[in-house]
């Protein structure tokens, strides 16, 4: 067991550093243009927010509408943070996945009693709200008019470097996302909490700890989605409250369906995937959020569990069955198939 | 005496407000009440409501800018009404209907798809088009008028003839509303499937009829709703519908969700405390009020003001 763990950690870690460099060395020869790194970095911030989301709604099975309002929290306090306090960016982008995180609880105090539509509701409004207060907090956070000038990653005046330097940070934090995401959901709070998505009812009879598990799994899922607002705010250098509007929760939303709810590597597929597409439906001008919203409908009507559902593609699993055929090792590690050993660097 | 005043105006503000909040809150209330779904969609059927409107009293109105004629305004209301209701049914036998049985977070994010269809359909609609259009005002509707100034001298308070239109008209519809749900047979069999739709089903009551039905009336009165809107903010635009529909929502949550009186209740409520903040507050701040409320009562009664408590059941 312990030899599996270490396995699996390795084989992690390879696929994910190689992937990595070999996305940096496309960035950087420029195979990959300077637009498509751009676009692929902000789909790592779409997957952050996406999996953040996905851990309350997909794994906890509570349904939230309001993630662009902690996204919001944690851009706009990471940006002031960064531009008052002069503090550096990576401290900065945690300070502000932890203001976010207490935002998230404070929220979830009052609102983790409702169910379903109730609670969907609930957040919503607390996504506008945060809105509305960011309009009014002017000296703060400037108002309806934005808050410019928040220091990029670098600026060193090259373009395809500062590309990369850019998707290196990004990608840095999404690896991080998916190892707290993914443990998370292995560990005996990700059993409790998956319990909770599965029956309220029942887990809480069996001493599932449940309003504790909901609250925890809330509080997690709004620090990254700060942290993904944070990285929001420095990526694009320039916040104003219309960036976080409603529209935008349902886009991650979206986002957590197509990929499949409960399904990590389903999230990354659909955000990079979601991202792509919203580009491309650019040449349809006006009509690009008509064909979207049909898009929508459709994938709903005729293809309700989304990309994955709750499977996972597991880098783990294919290694082992490819280069190690021989070795047959004990499947002992991978029991429940819902979970399995899914890491998922290697997708992206 | 002057702060009287002006709360005595801001409440007729507020109930002129809430009317049109009741209205739009009865289609969310009904068709939660039935199909246990938040139609993301209402507020776009409000919108096209106040289009089809918006059409018809500039296409017969002679003069475009402003409505002399109070038949060509009834015209208007009833011909939006049935567009709206097409509309609503529509899109519950399309998008909705599949999904019955389907998890419950897949039919919301349909209603939001069928939202975002119609509120960007609209927008490319040649004749629609994303910009905001003047809505006709109220004109030389000389009764209306002197009622308007005879409470004005009386009591200090300005009560504009849309406001009292509104207000009657929203009145006039609750009433009907409460009569076809009360003492109709359709009316019955409505609250049968809302209360138990297998049971309905069972005693022979045709359950989709009746959800299309309860779709049209909900959409109906979303669309004599939105022409109320667009009456007292005189403009009509594709988005128009989302802001109203989302403290709409709120209305029917505060009343209790799935009661008809608790609506038309929270509704007012709504109006009155929009209004209140907007005057003696900010007016920056009447949305976040609205969903500070929303969240007030969630937290306090989750089960609304007239809202009955659901037993959990295993």
């Amino acid at each position: 067991m312990k030899k599996n763990r270490f396995f699996n950690a390795i084989t992690l870690t390879v696929t994910s550093a190689s992937l990595y460099i070999l996305l940096a060395l496309l960035i950087f020869t420029g195979i990959i243009d300077e637009y498509n790194g751009q676009l692929l970095t902000l789909a790592g911030i779409y997957v952050i927010v996406s999996l953040s989301l996905n851990l309350i709604t997909g794994f906890t099975g509570q349904l939230a509408l309001g993630h662009a309002g902690f996204m919001a929290v944690g851009a706009y306090s990471t940006a002031i943070i960064i531009m008052r306090l002069n503090v550096p960016m990576i401290p900065a982008v945690f300070a502000g996945g932890l203001i976010t995180a207490i935002f998230g609880l404070l929220i979830g105090i009052p609102t983790l009693r409702l169910r379903g539509d109730y609670l969907a509701i609930t957040t919503l409004g607390f996504g506008e709200i945060i809105r509305v207060i960011m309009v009014n907090l002017e000296g703060l956070t400037g108002g309806a008019a934005g808050l410019k000038g928040v220091p990029p990653f670098s600026d060193s005046g090259d373009f395809i470097l500062d590309a990369v330097i850019k998707f290196s940070w990004v990608y840095g934090f999404v690896i991080f996302t998916l190892v707290v995401v993914s443990n998370l959901i292995k560990s005996s709070p990700g059993r409790a909490i998956i319990s909770i998505r599965e029956d309220e009812i029942a887990s809480n009879s069996m001493g599932i700890n449940v309003p504790y598990y909901k609250m925890f799994s809330f509080t997690m899922s709004a620090f990254l989605a700060g942290i993904g607002g944070g990285l929001y705010a420095i990526y694009f250098g320039y916040l104003n409250p219309q960036m976080f509007g409603f529209l935008n929760s349902v886009n991650f939303v979206v986002i957590v369906v197509l990929g499949g709810m409960g399904s990590i590597t389903g999230t990354i597929l659909a955000g990079i995937g979601f991202t792509y597409i919203q580009e491309w439906l650019r040449i349809f001008k006006d009509f690009r959020l008509v064909i979207f919203g049909l898009a929508l409908i459709s994938v709903m009507l005729f293809w309700p569990k989304g990309l994955m559902g709750t499977n996972e593609i597991s880098v783990v699993k294919l290694v082992r069955k490819y280069f190690f055929k021989n070795k047959n090792s004990d499947n002992s590690s991978s029991g429940s198939p819902a979970s399995g050993e899914s890491q998922s660097e290697g997708v992206r | 005496m002057e702060l009287l005043q002006q709360f005595g105006q801001q409440m007729v503000n507020g109930i002129a407000l809430g009317s049109v909040y009741a209205l739009i809150a009865l289609g969310y209330t009904m068709v939660y009440g039935i199909v246990k779904l938040i139609n993301f969609a209402h507020g776009d059927v409000l919108m096209v409501g106040a289009f089809a409107g918006y059409f018809v009293l500039t296409s017969f109105g002679g003069d475009a800018s402003k409505i002399s004629n109070p038949l060509i305004l009834i015209l208007a209301f009833i011909i939006a009404m049935i567009v709206s209701a097409i509309f609503g049914m529509i899109i519950e036998r399309t998008c909705y209907k599949p999904l019955r049985k389907a998890p419950r977070i897949n039919l919301l994010i349909t209603a939001i798809g069928v939202s975002i269809v119609l509120e960007n359909g609209a927008r490319v609609i040649p004749w629609i088009g994303p910009n905001p259009k003047q809505f006709p005002t109220l004109k030389n509707i000389g009764f209306l008028e002197k009622v308007s100034d005879f409470i004005k001298s009386a009591t200090g308070v300005y009560i504009s003839p849309v406001q009292i239109i509104s207000f009657f008209i929203a009145v006039l519809l609750m009433v009907l509303l409460f009569y076809v749900v009360n003492h109709t047979k359709t009316g019955k069999a409505m609250r049968a499937v809302s209360h138990d739709m297998n049971a309905a089903l069972l005693m022979g009551i045709d359950v989709n009829r009746i959800i299309s039905f309860t779709f049209a009336i909900g959409a109906s009165l979303a669309a004599a709703a939105g022409i109320l809107f667009a009456l007292n903010y005189p403009q009509v635009e594709p988005y128009m519908g989302i802001m109203p529909g989302l403290k709409a929502f709120v209305a029917a949550v505060l009343g209790g969700i799935g009661s008809i009186p608790g609506a038309m209740l929270g509704g007012f409520i709504m109006g009155i405390a929009e209004t209140l903040t907007k005057g003696f507050i900010s007016s920056k701040l009447a949305d976040a009020v609205a969903f500070g409320i929303l969240i007030l009562i969630l937290v306090v009664k989750p089960s609304g003001i007239l809202g009955k408590n659901i037993r959990e059941k295993v």
